[in-house]
C-alpha cells in the first residue's frame, strides 16, 4: 500500500517538475531581452521566485531569554510579506541557526549558511562577541551582512567591513544620551556602572564617560560581569559599598535580572538605568519570577530608567504597533508581545525596505550600493538611519523612557540623536506612519 | 605472482615502511577527496582531522597509558591561544612555524602538568585535569588585554599560496593543512606505539608494579605520555584556531574535553583508528541531527534540544551494541569473516583480541 502511494506521489512529483520546467522555459524564451520586469537568479541565494537569507541566533543558552524571539518574529513578518505576494514576486526564505551565543559555533554555522545554504545575505545575526568572530570572514566572502543585532560600533567600519551594516543605535550613542539624562535629572547623585565585560559594555561606558566625566565615577563603582559567570553578588556588594545611588547597567536581560535580584537581596535600592537591550519588561518579569522562584517580579522594575528607539509596545494608539501586533497575533501568537518581537518585526521591515530599494535583480555588490545611496525612511524607528557610503550606522538616536511599578513604560523628553564623537542634538523630525498594507 | 607477493611482503615487513605506505595512501585518498567535495564539506573534513589529532593524543594517554584526562580541551586552548597571539603580531608567519610553536608551548605546559599528573591516580587525576579545563578559560577572561576576554582573539585565515590559483577555496587549503598534520601525527604515534616507549606505556597501564619490576620508570613514562598527548592537543588547538577564525574561552569549554573523551570511547579506546572514527562521529552526527530536527516542525523548545537528545541516544546505543567502540566492532566483524572463510568454527572469537592493543577490561 505504502509503496503504491509512494509511486503515485513520485509520478505526480515528476509531472509537476516537468510542468514547472516547461513553464520556466516558456518564461525564459518569451522575454529573452534583459528587461527589468523579469526575475533572474541574479546572485547566490536569489532565484526567480525566492530570496534566501540566513542568521545565527542564541535560541538556547544564557542569551536566549528574550532574544530567541527575535528571529521567529522577523520570520513572521516575512511570512506576512510572502502571503501578500512577496517582494518583486519573490518569496523570502529565512534560515536561522542556534549558535548558543558561543563564538566558535557562530563561526561554523556562518560558514554553513554561506557555503552550504548559499544565502544571499546574513541578516540580524545576534551578539557582539559572536558576530565579531565572523565579520572578517563574511566580508572576505563579499556577502551582505545586514543589520547586526548588536549596538557595538564595530559594525560601522566601512573601509574594513564594507558589507556589514548596523541597525540599532550603537551603545556609545545610547550611553551618551543616558548620561545626559542623568546629568539633567539625577544630578548630584553618585553614579556606578554595571556592564558586560566586552565591546557591548565597554562601548556603553565610553558614551557614559563622555557625558558624566570619566573621573566622576571611581574604579570601585565600575563593576563588570562575564556572561559565563552567573554569580554577580560580589559586584553588587562592591557597588553598594561604593555608595552608588544610580547604577547604569549595560547588561543582557538575564544579567539585569540577576543584578536586580542580587541588590534586592542585600537591601540595596539604587535608581537603575538600564540600556535598551537589557530592559525589556516582559522578558525581565519572566526572568525575575523564574530566578526567584516566584518571590520577586515586576515590582523590582519600578522606577527604572531606560531608552527606546522604537515605539513602546504598550502604545496601542501607534499605527506601527497595531500593524506589528496584528502580525504577531496571526503568525507567532505563542510568543509574548514584547520588545523583542517588535525588534524582530521592525528589523524585518527594514530588510524589506532595503530589498525593494535594491531593485528587481540585485547582485550582492549592487545591494550594498543601493543601501548606501538610498535614503531609507526610519520606518517604525523614532530616529533616522545613518546609512551612507561613509557610515554604516543604523538608528542614530534614542528617547529616554521610564518604567512604573506595574511595568508600564512611558517616554520622557524628546528624541535625541548623536554620533560616537559628535554632540547630542534634539531630533525634530516627526514619526512616520506605516503604508496601508504594512509592506514598504 | 609469487615474486610479486614476496616483494609486497617485504615492502610491508618493516613497521615503519608499512606505516609510511598507509599514511601515504591515506594522504592521497584524502587529497583526492578534498578536491571532489564542496567548500563546506572541506570545512567539515578539516574539523574531522583536527579532532582526530586531539583524540589520537588523548587515546595515547587514556587508552594506552591509563591516565584519564578531562582537561584536553584546555590543552587545545593553549595551542589555539599561542597561534592567535603569534598571528596577532606577525600575520605573515608561515603556518608550519605557527603550528610547531603551538605544539611546543602545549608540550611545555604538558611537562609541568604531567609531573603533577604522574603523582595522581584515578578520580584524583580526573579531578586535577578537570581543574585545568575549568580554570584555564577563566585566565583568558581575567587578563582581557592579552587574551581578549570573552570575545577572544580573531585569527586571520591562512591564504592559499599563489601557485594554486586565485580561485582556490581557502577551506580546501586549510583541509590540506589539517589532513597533513593529522597524517603526520598518526604516523609518528603509530611508530611510537610499536617501539619501546609504546610498550612501556601499555606495561604501565596494565600493572604499574609489574612495569616497575621490569625496569620501567613508571613516573617518567607517565610524564612522557602526558607531554606527547599535550603536544597533540596543542597542534589540534592551533589548527582549530585557523579553522574557526576565533579563539575564545567559550570554544574551549569543559564540554570540548568531554567530547574528546566521547570520541575515543565511541571510536574504540586505545586504537588510533578508533580516534579517527570517533572524530567522524563527533563532527557529522550533530550535523545530521540538527538537520533532522529542523526538518520536522516542532515547538522550538523541543527542536532546539532535539539534536543533543538524539546525539545522546546514539551514544547510549553505540555503547550497548559496540562496547569496544567502532574499531572494536570492525575488528570483530573482520575476525568473524576470517573464521568463516577458514572454516574454523569458534575461531572468530580469537580474532576479537588485538595482541598489541587488548581492549581494557579484557
Amino acid at each position: 500500500m505504502k509503496s503504491v502511494m509512494g509511486g503515485n506521489a513520485l509520478r505526480i512529483r515528476g509531472i509537476a517538475i516537468i510542468c514547472v520546467a516547461g513553464l520556466l522555459a516558456a518564461c525564459g524564451s518569451s522575454t529573452s531581452s534583459n528587461d527589468s520586469g523579469t526575475n533572474t537568479a541574479s546572485a547566490p541565494g536569489i532565484t526567480a521566485t525566492t530570496i534566501t537569507i540566513g542568521s545565527t541566533q542564541p535560541l538556547t543558552g544564557r542569551a536566549a531569554p528574550g532574544y530567541s524571539e527575535i528571529s521567529a518574529s522577523s520570520n513572521a513578518y516575512f511570512q506576512y510579506v510572502n502571503a501578500h505576494g512577496g517582494i518583486f514576486g519573490r518569496q523570502i526564505t529565512y534560515t536561522y541557526y542556534d549558535d548558543t551565543y558561543n563564538p566558535t559555533m557562530t563561526a561554523s554555522l556562518t560558514r554553513k549558511l554561506i557555503l552550504e545554504d548559499k544565502v544571499f545575505a546574513l541578516f540580524s545575526a545576534l551578539g557582539t562577541p559572536t558576530h565579531l568572530a565572523v565579520v572578517d570572514y563574511i566580508n572576505s566572502q563579499k556577502v551582505p551582512d545586514l543589520f547586526v543585532s548588536s549596538g557595538c560600533n564595530c559594525w560601522n567600519d566601512v573601509s574594513n567591513h564594507p558589507y556589514t551594516f548596523g541597525w540599532q543605535p550603537d551603545y556609545t550613542i545610547e550611553g551618551k544620551i543616558l548620561g545626559q539624562y542623568i546629568n539633567q535629572n539625577l544630578g548630584g547623585k553618585k553614579v556606578g556602572y554595571f556592564y558586560q565585560n566586552d565591546e557591548f559594555g565597554l562601548d556603553g561606558v565610553k558614551g557614559l564617560d563622555a557625558q558624566l566625566g570619566a573621573s566622576s565615577v571611581p574604579d570601585a563603582s565600575r563593576q563588570n560581569y562575564v556572561p559565563t559567570n552567573t554569580n554577580v553578588g560580589p559586584q553588587i556588594a562592591a557597588l553598594q559599598a561604593s555608595g552608588a545611588q544610580v547604577v547604569v547597567s549595560f547588561s543582557i536581560p538575564a544579567f539585569t535580572a540577576l543584578a536586580l535580584l542580587g541588590a534586592a537581596k542585600v537591601g540595596y535600592h539604587p535608581i537603575w538605568v538600564v540600556s535598551n537591550v537589557g530592559s525589556d519588561v516582559t522578558t525581565l518579569t519572566g526572568l525575575l519570577k523564574s530566578f526567584s522562584k516566584g518571590a520577586a517580579g515586576v515590582q523590582l522594575l519600578g522606577g527604572m530608567v531606560t531608552d527606546a528607539y522604537l515605539p513602546l509596545t504598550g502604545d496601542t494608539s501607534n499605527k506601527w504597533i497595531s500593524l506589528f501586533k496584528g502580525i504577531h497575533d496571526t503568525y507567532v501568537s505563542t510568543l509574548p508581545w514584547d520588545g523583542n518581537v517588535l525588534y524582530g518585526m521592525a528589523q524585518a521591515y527594514t530588510l524589506v525596505q532595503a530589498i525593494k530599494a535594491a531593485g528587481r535583480n540585485p547582485t550582492r555588490a549592487s545591494f550594498v550600493k543601493a543601501l548606501e545611496s538610498t535614503k531609507l525612511s526610519g520606518g517604525p524607528g523614532l530616529a533616522p538611519f545613518g546609512f551612507s557610503s561613509s557610515s554604516h550606522l543604523g538608528y542614530l538616536g534614542v528617547q529616554v523612557a521610564t518604567i512604573a511599578a506595574d511595568g508600564t513604560q512611558s517616554t520622557a523628553g524628546p528624541v535625541y540623536t548623536s554620533s560616537d564623537s559628535g554632540p547630542i542634538s534634539q531630533y525634530s523630525g516627526s514619526a512616520s506612519s506605516p503604508p496601508a498594507n504594512g509592506i514598504p | 605472482m609469487v615474486a610479486v607477493r614476496s616483494r609486497a611482503d617485504r615492502l610491508v615487513a618493516s613497521t615503519l615502511r608499512r606505516h609510511l605506505l598507509i599514511a601515504l595512501g591515506a594522504a592521497v585518498v584524502l587529497l583526492l577527496l578534498s578536491a571532489q567535495i564542496g567548500a563546506y564539506d572541506d570545512y567539515n573534513l578539516t574539523a574531522v582531522a583536527i579532532f582526530a589529532v586531539a583524540a589520537a593524543g588523548l587515546t595515547l594517554l587514556t587508552g594506552l597509558n591509563g591516565q584519564l584526562s578531562l582537561g584536553h580541551g584546555a590543552l587545545m586552548a593553549i595551542g589555539a591561544y599561542t597561534t592567535s597571539l603569534l598571528l596577532k603580531d606577525h600575520r605573515q608567519l608561515p603556518v608550519i612555524v605557527v603550528l610547531l610553536i603551538s605544539v611546543v608551548s602545549a608540550g611545555v605546559i604538558g611537562i609541568a602538568f604531567g609531573y603533577a599528573a604522574a603523582r595522581l591516580r584515578g578520580p584524583y587525576l580526573a579531578g586535577a585535569t578537570l581543574t585545568l579545563a575549568v580554570a584555564l578559560p577563566q585566565v583568558a577572561t581575567r587578563y582581557k588585554s592579552i587574551f581578549g576576554g570573552e570575545s577572544g582573539l580573531t585569527v586571520p585565515p591562512s591564504a592559499p599560496p599563489d601557485w594554486l590559483g586565485a580561485d582556490f577555496p581557502p577551506e580546501r587549503w586549510l583541509a590540506w593543512i589539517a589532513v597533513a598534520a593529522a597524517v603526520v601525527t598518526m604516523l609518528l604515534l603509530a611508530n611510537l606505539l610499536r617501539s619501546a616507549p609504546g610498550r612501556a606505556f601499555k606495561a604501565v597501564r596494565d600493572n604499574e608494579a609489574a612495569a616497575a619490576l621490569a625496569g620501567i620508570d613508571v613516573a617518567r613514562t607517565q610524564v612522557l605520555a602526558f607531554v606527547i598527548s599535550a603536544a597533540c592537543a596543542g597542534l589540534a588547538g592551533a589548527l582549530f584556531a585557523y579553522w574557526s577564525g576565533i579563539t575564545s574561552p567559550a570554544g574551549f569549554s569543559l564540554s570540548l574535553s568531554l567530547q574528546l573523551i566521547t570520541a575515543i570511547v565511541i571510536g574504540g579506546l586505545g586504537s588510533l583508528a578508533g580516534a579517527v572514527w570517533g572524530s567522524i562521529v563527533l563532527v557529522f552526527v550533530p550535523l545530521l541531527t540538527s538537520g533532522l530536527a529542523s526538518s520536522v516542525h516542532l515547538p522550538s523548545a523541543v527542536a532546539d534540544n532535539l539534536p543533543l537528545a538524539i546525539y545522546g541516544g546514539i551514544l547510549v546505543i553505540a555503547m550497548l551494541v559496540a562496547p569496544h567502540g567502532i574499531q572494536g566492532a570492525l575488528r570483530r566483524i573482520l575476525a568473524i569473516g576470517r573464521a568463516r572463510r577458514e572454516h574454523t568454527p569458534g575461531g572468530g572469537q580469537k580474532g576479537v583480541v588485538d595482541w598489541d592493543d587488548p581492549a581494557p577490561g579484557t
